[in-house]
C-alpha cells in the first residue's frame, strides 16, 4: 500500500506502544540551546541519568547572544544571560555533546545551524526544545518542537512519548509570481487556514510551486508550520534536497553517500498515498504579504485593504476587535503606506544567506529613510561570512542597514536588540504577538526580507515589486 | 525516576477566568522572563504584560485580581497556549497555583508540556466554556470540583461533561504522566531499533 513519508518515518523509529498508548518514538537527532536546556540537563543529574546518544545531540546559543562584538565580549553584560551561556557550556561539556560556539565559527541560530552543517537529513525525526524545529522538515524529515521535560526525554533515552499525527497536504498549484517568496507562501497557507487550523496535523507542503523552490525557501515554509498549529511541516525530499546536502560537514560521503542518496529516495511519499486531508492554494494568486494583527493568521496581501470586523464571526471575531485595538489600525485602511519605526531583517524564517542576497538586492544603491533602525542578523556565523565574502555587508552598511553578529536578536528579543514603547517593525521573523520583539506594547508586522528591506528605504510598508 | 508515583485525578478548587482566543504563550509568560536556569520564581510573572496593559485601561487581570488569586482551575478559550513551545509557560501558571485548565482548544506542544507536568487540559465547546466563564465572574472563589476519572465538572449544583482524550487520562490516573519512566524501561529497545536506523549508523552498509 503506498505510504505518506510521515507515516514511513513514524512507522521506522516507532519503538514501542507505551501503556498510555502513545508510541515510544526513536529521535534521531536533537538539537539543544541555551534557553529550554537547562533544566532538563539539571533533571538529569538530579535522576542520576546519563545521556544516551551523546553523540545525536548537538547544542548551540542563540536566544541570549548580543548581536554585537562589543556586547559579546565575557563575561555577558547581563549576568542572568551569561549565566545560561555557562550552564550551555558546562552541559554540553560534562555529558560530551559538540556545541557549536561562538569561537567556532559555526554559532548561529539552531535552525539554520543544523542544516547548514548538513545534520538534517530526509527521513530523520529530529526533536528540539523550540517550536521552530519544524524548520527541518523542509528536507523531508519529522522534526517536533517540545517542551523541557521532553527535552530532558531525550537526553535520557534518545525518545520520546509521541501519539501519530493526522497528514495535510497542501497543493501550491501554478508558479509565484515576481516579488512572491516563500515567506509570502508561508504567511498566505497560516491567513487560510488559521492559526490552530493545523492542530493535530502534520503539513505535507507539495506542488508546483514548493518543486520549484530552493532548499532556504523550503525551511521557511516549514519553519512557519506551527504558526498555523501544525507541530511539524515537511516536503518530500528531491533532487534539490539531495544537491543542498551533498559536501556539508555533517553530510555522508563516499559509499555512505550512495547508501544515504538510496534511503533518501526511498523516504519520499508515494504516488497514490493517501491523506487524511488534502488543501490546495493557487500559487500564482499570491501577492507579498503583511501581517496587520496580533496572529500570524492576520495578514493580507499589498494590494488589500485591512478587513471588516463585520467580516468574521464568534470567537475569531473578537481575535480581530482585539488586534484592531493593539495595532491601532483601522478597518478598511491599506497596509501599504503604514509607517514604521524598525527594520529587523534575520531569524531561523528568514535569516539564511538567500535571504539576505534577496534583501541586500533592494538596499543595494539606496538609503534606509531617515530615522529608521534597521538592522540585519545573519542567522549563524557561517552565513555572515558567505554574505562577507559577497560584500553583502557593505551594501548594507553603505544603505544605512546595522551590520551584526549571529543570533536570534529582535525575533523575540532576549538579547538587547528590542522595540520601544509603541513603535512598529517591519520584521522578517515568525510571530507578531502582543509584545513579541521586546517592548510590551510594541508592533509587529511581518513580511518577507525584500518587502523589508523596502520598508527601511522608505521609512513605510510599500510593494516591493515596483522595484524589480 | 526518584519521584514517587503521582495520581492526578479529583480537583477541586476556584476558578480563574482568563478570556480570549489564541492567548499564546508570550503572553502566558514574556520572553524576558525565560531568562533563569530554574522555573523557580516564574510563577509571580504569569501574564505580567497583559496585567499591566489591562492596568493602564483601568481593568484588572483575573491573576491580578484578588478575588481569583488562590484559584487552581484556568479557564479560556480557543488554541489556548499557541506559539513558543516554552515549558516555562505552564511552569509559571503551576507556580502560580494552576492545577488545571479548561479551555475550547489547545496547542499541541502546550498540552504535552502540561500533561508532562501532572495538569489536565480540559476540552469543552464554546458555549461551554462561556457558561464556566460567566458563573466563575458570578461566583468567584466557589470551588469547582473536576473529575479526570469521570471527565466531569460540577458547577454548583449542574455537573458538566469535559473532554480529555483517552490517552492522556490514563496517564493522569495511573501516574505515568510523566512520560520518562516508562520511555526509560524500553532503553533496550530503543538500541535495537536504533541499530536498524540507517543514518543513525552513519549510513555504513
Amino acid at each position: 500500500m503506498p505510504k505518506n513519508l510521515y507515516n514511513k518515518v513514524f512507522e521506522s523509529h516507532s519503538v514501542a506502544k507505551l501503556p498510555s498508548g502513545q508510541t515510544q518514538l526513536l529521535i534521531g537527532l536533537h538539537l539543544c540551546h541555551e534557553v529550554t536546556s537547562p533544566q532538563a540537563f539539571a533533571m538529569l543529574r538530579e535522576a542520576g541519568l546519563k545521556v544516551a546518544y551523546p553523540g545525536r545531540t548537538f547544542v548551540t546559543v542563540d536566544h541570549i547572544i548580543p548581536t554585537t562584538a562589543e556586547e559579546r565580549q565575557r563575561p555577558l553584560r547581563d549576568s542572568i544571560s551569561e549565566e545560561m551561556f555557562v550552564h550551555l557550556e558546562r552541559n554540553a561539556k560534562d555529558f560530551g555533546i559538540k556545541f557549536f560556539g561562538p569561537e567556532t565559527g559555526e554559532q548561529g541560530v539552531v535552525h539554520v545551524v543544523g542544516p547548514e552543517n548538513g545534520l538534517t537529513h530526509p527521513g530523520m525525526t529530529i526533536a528540539c526544545g523550540d517550536s521552530h524545529t519544524a524548520t527541518h522538515g523542509a528536507f523531508g524529515a519529522l522534526a517536533f518542537g517540545i517542551g523541557t521535560s521532553q527535552v530532558a526525554d531525550v537526553l535520557a533515552t534518545q525518545s520520546l512519548a509521541m501519539s501519530p499525527l493526522k497528514v495535510r497536504r497542501i497543493d501550491f498549484t501554478g508558479a509565484l509570481k515576481k516579488g512572491v517568496t516563500a515567506k509570502d507562501v508561508a504567511l498566505a497557507y497560516i491567513a487560510k487556514l488559521g492559526v490552530n487550523g493545523g492542530v493535530g496535523f502534520a503539513y505535507e507542503f507539495a506542488g508546483p510551486v514548493i518543486e520549484a523552490m530552493d532548499m532556504e525557501g523550503r525551511m521557511t515554509v516549514c519553519n512557519m508550520a506551527i504558526e498555523g498549529g501544525a507541530r511539524c511541516g515537511y516536503i518530500n525530499p528531491d533532487q534539490t534536497t539531495f544537491d543542498y546536502l551533498q559536501g556539508r560537514p555533517y553530510s555522508p560521503k563516499g559509499a555512505d553517500w550512495d547508501r544515504a542518496l538510496a534511503k533518501w529516495k526511498a523516504v519520499a511519499s508515494d504516488v497514490g498515498a493517501s491523506y487524511d486531508d488534502v488543501v490546495t492554494i493557487d500559487g500564482s494568486a499570491i501577492e507579498p504579504m503583511v501581517t496587520w494583527g496580533i496572529t500570524p493568521a492576520q495578514g493580507v496581501g499589498i494590494s488589500e485593504k485591512l478587513p471588516a470586523v463585520e467580516s468574521f464571526s464568534g470567537s475569531e471575531r473578537q481575535v480581530v476587535e482585539e488586534a484592531y485595538e493593539y495595532m491601532d489600525f483601522v478597518p478598511g485602511q491599506s497596509i501599504e503606506g503604514v509607517a514604521i519605526n524598525v527594520v529587523y531583517i534575520g531569524s531561523c524564517t528568514n535569516g539564511r544567506i538567500s535571504d539576505l542576497r534577496a534583501a541586500a538586492s533592494i538596499a543595494k544603491g539606496r538609503k534606509v529613510a531617515a530615522g529608521i533602525r534597521a538592522i540585519v542578523v545573519p542567522g549563524s556565523q557561517k552565513v555572515k561570512a558567505i554574505a562577507e565574502a559577497e560584500g553583502l555587508d557593505k551594501v548594507f552598511t553603505a544603505a544605512g542597514f546595522e551590520w551584526r553578529e549571529a543570533g536570534c536578536s529582535m525575533c523575540l528579543a532576549m538579547n538587547p536588540d528590542k522595540l520601544k514603547g509603541r513603535e512598529i517593525a517591519a520584521s522578517t521573523s515568525n510571530r507578531n504577538f502582543k509584545g513579541r520583539q521586546g517592548s510590551p506594547t510594541g508592533r509587529t508586522l511581518l513580511m518577507s526580507p525584500e518587502m523589508a528591506a523596502a520598508a527601511a528605504v522608505e521609512g513605510k510598508v510599500v510593494d516591493v515589486r515596483k522595484y524589480l | 525516576m526518584s519521584s514517587p508515583i503521582k495520581i492526578v485525578d479529583q480537583i477541586s478548587g476556584a476558578g480563574v477566568p482568563v478570556r480570549g482566543n489564541d492567548i499564546d504563550t508570550d503572553r502566558i509568560i514574556p520572553a524576558r522572563f525565560l531568562k533563569c536556569v530554574t522555573f523557580e520564581g516564574l510563577g509571580a510573572h504569569a501574564f505580567e504584560d497583559d496585567i499591566i496593559a489591562l492596568e493602564k485601561q483601568g481593568k484588572v487581570h483575573a491573576f491580578k485580581n484578588p478575588a481569583y488569586i488562590g484559584g487552581k482551575v484556568l479557564v479560556s478559550n480557543s488554541n489556548f497556549g499557541c506559539g513558543s513551545s516554552r515549558e516555562h509557560a505552564p511552569q509559571a501558571l503551576l507556580r502560580w497555583g494552576i492545577q488545571s485548565i479548561i479551555a475550547e482548544s489547545y496547542s499541541e506542544i502546550f498540552f504535552g508540556n502540561c500533561v508532562s507536568l501532572g495538569i489536565p487540559c480540559f476540552k469543552v465547546d464554546h458555549a461551554t466554556a462561556d457558561k464556566i466563564l460567566t458563573w466563575i465572574e458570578a461566583n468567584p472563589k466557589a470551588s469547582l470540583d473536576l473529575s479526570v476519572s469521570t471527565r466531569t465538572l460540577k458547577l454548583g449544583a449542574e455537573t458538566i461533561a469535559l473532554q480529555i482524550a483517552d490517552g492522556p487520562r490514563g496517564q493522569f490516573l495511573d501516574g505515568s504522566w510523566n512520560a520518562r519512566a516508562s520511555l526509560l524501561l524500553n532503553l533496550a529497545k530503543v538500541q535495537s531499533v536504533a541499530a536498524n536506523v540507517s543514518y543513525m549508523q552513519g549510513y555504513g552498509a
